[in-house]
This record gives structure tokens, sequence and C-alpha cells, in this order.
């Protein structure tokens, strides 16, 4: 399998579906001449004409309603938000519109559509460019939320959200878009709703999802040298929410972290706790901790952002605190 | 009536005359524009007569199904919001009778009308309203969101606004699809004038003239958006104006007279569809009712609503058939009789459709099957490992 970066990924997983289905196109801003501000769309607009690459004016509301449309007529565009703060201008038409229409006119009209949008902090982009709003999408039934963490994953999920009939968001992170990976050649479809088990362990499973299984990994290997072993469960859909697989994980391992970059407070992790609660109670040795972004508005001072985001230190630490919770010491068990 | 954008003077008169409508002079605009040339040929007159008589009949079934909403709503049969199209008819059949089959319609929420004259039957009309299975939407979507694929009716939207979007999205799929001529479809998107203030409204309007789209976007002007009148939410109260700036051609209509709507849109939706240009069309009407059934409208004073009464388009519309003898006392009677047997059945079939099954709550939640989505009842734990 080729080594490829996430970008590369995403590009080539797009002139590939392209290039099989002439209903998709791409609507946003900047991806035609521009190729995108993360270039993402490089060298589409060249293969396939503006009329398949359409460079948009700064018009998020209409031109997020206007990729609706075209999907209600049976197009399927893929739609990229320069980054995902600029959605909440068109929160109406992915909220009320988007995620509405199929079940509000009684299954008749379907809306096919894809949206792209890196999100996440990390870059000193400061407050109003720094955010991992995913959980304001998360929470939207009708609307399908994915959230690859490697190339491979980028491409299986990005290419069965063009097929998806339904609304799906592709949410990226711009701390990933130069991490590379093997990448399967030919077609592949990742199934959206499904999570995976990114590592396996015995001791403890860290539950994250995106930028946040970089980490969870690095955790894991580290601690690996303790005599810790660490399952990570990669969540890759936050909806629908496989909640079988994180379930099954924790009641292997008896005891669960969180780990997420959205603020803590009606987070994504407060979600998977409260139904790790439900569906793994009787298993577990410990509470479900979580570990998540300071609650303030991304800073741009680089120890500042730092110190908000959850990093390595931060899920280690918490790690240890479960298993010492529960008289956990990993020489015993090794 | 002229393009008023060609000619700024004539557009003065007509605004005048459009909101300060004296009974008389509307009457007698009326009576001149369709009064039929004295060489015009026979067959054209019987054919505008029949129009007429159908528009007539038309609006006729349209009223009595708003006036038995409104009872319905208060017997509590119909929930939620109701805004009705009370006053608003001629420019409500002028509109559908200009659309093509093939043509696809966007709405706002102020709708059971546009169903019935775009040909869709009162009675899942009805049963939409009153939340059943045989309803539009299947008991989904409710007075705001009736919709009907097959004939391309596109929907009724809640939001203020956020129909336009869509409706110049499916017209970008139209000018992605086809070529700009005579058989190319087209897209209507209704609108009121308050809705003119919404920034959906600017960004859509840009975009329809720069991609060059079929959409013509009609705007309902029945002066008042709840309570606030169109001069208080627009500084330019001339809406069709606003196309101007964004370079495409706007026109300002009586929206009382079904005929000079039709002919109007046909117009637009022409030029739509064989220039691949968008249009701004603004009827001008008045909502005789509140915003919906519930509202009383006591922002208006007694003077203005003996003034509103004053200008019913229908009774009006029918006393000047029987004047102009495209009517009989006789026949006005039986279609008003027949559009009350049309309500009453279509409360029969609303009334005799089955509840929706609340074991199909998740059958319409995704159009594709998804791994995990949850599809338990309410109150079941959702989580069954
Ligand atoms: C975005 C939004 N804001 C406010 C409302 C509440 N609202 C519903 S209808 C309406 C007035 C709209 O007036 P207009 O566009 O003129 O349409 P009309 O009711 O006159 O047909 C308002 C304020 C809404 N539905 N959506």
């Amino acid at each position: 399998m080729p080594v490829i970066s996430y970008r590369e990924a995403l590009n080539s997983t797009l002139r590939s579906e392209m290039q099989r289905d002439e209903d998709v196109f791409l609507i946003g801003e900047e991806i035609g001449t521009f190729e995108g501000s993360y270039k993402i769309t490089e060298g589409l607009l060249e293969e396939f004409g503006p009329k398949r690459v359409r460079d948009t004016p700064i018009s998020e509301e209409g031109f997020t309603g206007i990729a609706i449309g075209a999907a209600m007529l049976g197009l399927r565009p893929v739609l990229e938000y320069m980054t995902l703060n600029f959605s909440l201008l068109a929160l109406d038409q992915v909220v009320n519109h988007a995620a509405k229409i199929y079940t509000m006119f009684g299954g008749q009209t379907a809306v096919p559509m894809v949206i792209r949008a890196p999100g996440g902090g990390g870059q000193q982009l400061a407050a109003t460019h720094s955010q991992n709003l995913e959980v304001w999408y998360a929470h939207v039934p009708g609307l399908k939320l994915v959230a690859p963490s490697n190339p491979a994953d980028a491409k299986g999920l990005l290419t069965a959200a063009i097929r998806d009939d339904d609304p799906v968001i592709v949410l990226e992170n711009l701390s990933l878009y130069n991490t590379k990976g093997e990448v399967p050649d030919g077609d592949h479809v990742t199934e959206i709703g499904t999570a995976t088990v990114a590592r396996q362990g015995s001791d403890i499973t860290v539950i994250s999802y995106s930028r946040g299984i970089r980490t969870a990994l690095q955790v894991a290997e580290e601690l690996e040298e303790d005599g810790v072993s660490v399952e990570v469960v990669d969540l890759r859909s936050l909806r629908p929410l496989d909640r079988r697989t994180f379930c099954e994980s924790v009641r292997r391992t008896t005891r669960a972290v969180v780990h997420e970059d959205d603020w803590l407070s009606y987070g994504i992790g407060a979600e998977v706790a409260a139904s790790v609660q439900e569906g793994a109670f009787d298993f577990l040795d410990a509470p479900v901790r979580r570990v998540a972004a300071a609650e303030v508005p991304l800073p741009y001072a680089k120890p500042l952002e730092r110190a908000a985001l959850p990093d390595t230190d931060d899920l280690r630490r918490v790690i240890r605190d479960v298993l010492d919770a529960t008289s956990f010491t990993g020489q015993e068990k090794s | 009536m002229s393009d008023p954008t060609e000619d700024p003077a004539s557009t003065e008169d007509e605004q005048t005359e459009a909101e300060q409508p004296e009974l008389d002079t509307t009457e007698d605009e009326q009576t001149e524009a369709e009064q039929p040339e004295p060489d015009q040929p026979k067959g054209e007159q019987t054919e505008q007569s029949e129009t007429l008589r159908s528009y007539f009949q038309q609006m006729t079934v349209i009223r009595r199904f708003e006036l038995k909403a409104q009872e319905m709503y208060q017997r509590a049969e119909i929930g939620g919001y109701c805004h009705l199209n009370v006053g608003e008819e001629a420019t409500v059949v002028g509109l559908m009778d200009a659309m093509e089959e093939r043509d696809y319609l966007f709405a706002n929420y102020r709708v059971h009308g546009y169903a019935i004259a775009r040909g869709l039957d009162p009675g899942h009309v009805m049963a939409e309203l009153f939340g059943r299975t045989d309803g539009l939407a299947g008991g989904w979507g409710g007075s705001m969101h009736l919709a009907d694929a097959e004939s391309r009716f596109m929907g009724g939207y809640g939001i203020v606004g956020g129909q336009m979007p869509p409706a110049t999205g499916a017209a970008m799929a139209v000018s992605h699809r086809q070529e700009a001529g005579p058989e190319s479809e087209a897209v209507m998107c209704l609108l009121g004038e308050g809705t003119s203030a919404t920034g959906a409204f600017h960004e859509t309007l840009n975009l329809a003239s720069l991609w060059g789209l079929p959409i013509v976007f009609v705007v309902i002007n029945n002066r008042v958006g709840m309570s606030t009148p169109v001069e208080q939410a627009s500084a330019e109260p001339e809406l069709f104006r606003k196309a101007e700036s964004y370079r495409f051609e706007g026109r300002r209509v009586d929206g009382d007279d079904p005929i000079a709507v039709r002919d109007a849109a046909r117009a637009a939706l022409k030029q739509a569809r064989e220039e691949h240009r968008p249009f701004l069309l603004e009827t001008m009407s008045y909502r005789l009712r509140g915003h919906s059934v519930v509202d009383p409208a006591r922002y208006r004073t007694d003077e203005e609503r003996a003034e509103l009464a004053a200008k019913d388009l229908l009774p009006r519309l029918r006393s000047r058939l029987i004047e102009d003898g495209v009517l009989s006392e006789q026949e006005a009677d039986t279609i008003e009789r027949d559009a009350d047997e049309t309500i009453e059945q279509a409360v029969e079939v609303a009334g005799a459709s089955e509840s929706p099954d609340p074991s199909d709550l998740f059958t319409n939640a995704y159009s594709t099957e998804v791994a995990n989505a949850p599809r338990a009842m309410p109150g079941d734990r959702v989580i069954t490992l």
C-alpha cells in the first residue's frame, strides 16, 4: 500500500469520485483557481473545469443552500468550507434544511451532499479560527458526521460520504493534513457509523477521534513500556455513534478514558461517557474520565494555546489516575 | 403592464395606484386591461372567459379550503402554525398557471393554496394539515411543509428566507444539466416581502445573477410581515428594484389580477429558461386576515379593516365576471356550492386517513441505511448491546 498524506488522500479521492460519477461536483470558496486554502482541491479545476469545481463568492449561507437544492435535484455536491468556523453563517441551511428536508417532506426528497471542513486548534489561529464545533453537528439527527484520524480513513470515509444519499459532514483537522499513512489502492470504502479498534490492549480503553487518536496512540506506546496495555478506539463516526464497539472494548478492559479536542461541557466525551455508563456499567472498575480542551475561547499566544488544548501529558495523567483509583499496577498484570 | 425598470415614470404611477388602490380605479384598470379589443378574434375572447371562469373556480376552492382550515384549527383537528392565503388567491392561481409541469417550485410557509393550484388533491393537503398518513408528507411536515416531489413541488419552508438558497441550488442543477432554451426547466421561488430583508435574499440574488440561473424569485407583497409594514422592513420598499443592483430584471404586477400575474410570471419564466437569467417579480396584494389563524391582527385599525374588507378580490371578481357575462349568477352559485363540496370531501378524506404509527418514527430519518443509527422507540434504552 502506498504511503501518502491525509491531504493527498482527500485530493485523490475527490478526483477519483469525480471521474467515477459525473454528478459529483465541488463547490466552495477559493477551491478552483486557488486550489483550496489547504490545497485539497489541487489540480481539480484543471481536470474538471469550472462547472464541476465551482468557486463561490463569500456567501456561506447562499452556497450551502445552493448545494442542498442541487442535491435535491440529484446532483452530488461536495462542499468545502475554508474552515469549520465559517459554517456558522450557514448553520440554518445545514441544521434546518440539509438535515430536515428528507424527513420533513415524508421521505420524498433526499439530500445527497457532502460538507468538508477542517477544524481544530494548534495553529495559533486564535478564538474564532480554532474551534472544534463537531458536537454542534453531531447533535442533529438527519446529519451524518465523520472525523477521519488517518489517511486511509480519510479516503474510506470521504468515498462513503460521496456515495451516501444523505448529508454527510466530513470533519477534517488542520493538524492532520500533512500526516502520512498507508492507504489502500483502488476502491476503499469505510462504512459510516462504525468505530474501529485502532490499537488493541487489555488494561484500559481510550476512546477518541480525529487528532486525538494520534495523541492516544502515542500515549499508548509510551505506557506499553511501563507495562500498561492501552486499547484505543477510534470513533471515526460521531453520528451515528458506534456505541457497541467502545462499550464492548470497555467491557473487556473495565476502564475508560475519553479524549477529545472540543470543550468538556456537553462535548462528544459527555455523550461517550454516558453511553459507557449505560452500556458497560457492570463491567467498570473505575469511573469513566474525560480529557478535553480548557473551557475558554482558544487563545493566540503559543503557551496559552498549548495549555488550553489537551495533550499527551494530560491524557497520560488521567489514565494513571484511573488506574491508581483501581489499585492497578501494570507489573502485577504483566 | 410595462416594464417599470425601463420607464421610471410609469413605475411611479403604478406604485401610487398599487399602494392606494381605490376600488374604482383598480376595477377600471382591470376592465381596461382585460376587456377584449374590439377587433379581437372571437376565439381569444372565449379563451379568456374560460380562463377567468377556471380561475374563479380555483380561487373559490382555495378560499373555501382556507376558511375550512381555520375552522378545523379551532376544532383542534389542525395543530401548530397555520398561515392562510386569504386575499392572495389571484396571485396563487396566476403564478401556478404560469408554471410548466417541468418547472420546480420552492415556497415559504403560506402554501396551502399553491399546493391546490399546482393540481394536488385538496384531500391530501388537508390530510397533511391533520397530520395523517395520506398527507402530502405523511404527516411529517404539517401546514408549513407541504411537498410533492412528483409534481416538482419541492416544499414549503418555515424559516423565513430558508427556501431561497435551495431554490437557487435547484436552478443551478438545471443549468448544470441543460442548455438555456425554450425547453429548459425553470425554478420558481416564492417569498414574502418581509423576507427581502434577510441575508439569504441578498446572497441568492447575487449568486443567481453571477451564475446565470433560470430562477424567478416571486416576492408576494401582501404589505405586512406579521405586524411590520413593508415600509418599515425595507429601506427600498419597491422591492422589484432590488434586482437592479444585481443587474437583472425586476417587475411589479397587480397581484389582484390573476391574468396579469400569469402573464408576468409566464414572461419571467420564459426569460429565465431561454436566457438562464434570474428574474424578480413582485406581486402586490393584501393579506386580509391575521398573520396566522391565531393572529387577531390587533395592529390594524378599524378603518384599515373596513378598507381591507372592501378590497377582498373574490367578491369583486365574482361580480365582474357576472357583469361581463362570463358567468351567470347561477353558475357562480354552482361553482361555490361545488367548492364547498370539494372541501367537505377533503375534510372527509383527511378525517378518514390513519394517523401515523409511532413505530414508524425512525423510518424517514435517513434515506440510506446506516450502521448503528439509533432506531429505538422513544423512552427505550438507546444502547442495546
Ligand atoms: C428566520 C426567521 N425569523 C423569524 C421568523 C418568524 N416569522 C414567521 S413569518 C414572519 C413574517 C414574514 O413575512 P413575509 O416574508 O412578508 O411573509 P408573509 O407572512 O407576509 O407571507 C416571521 C417574522 C421565521 N419563521 N424565520
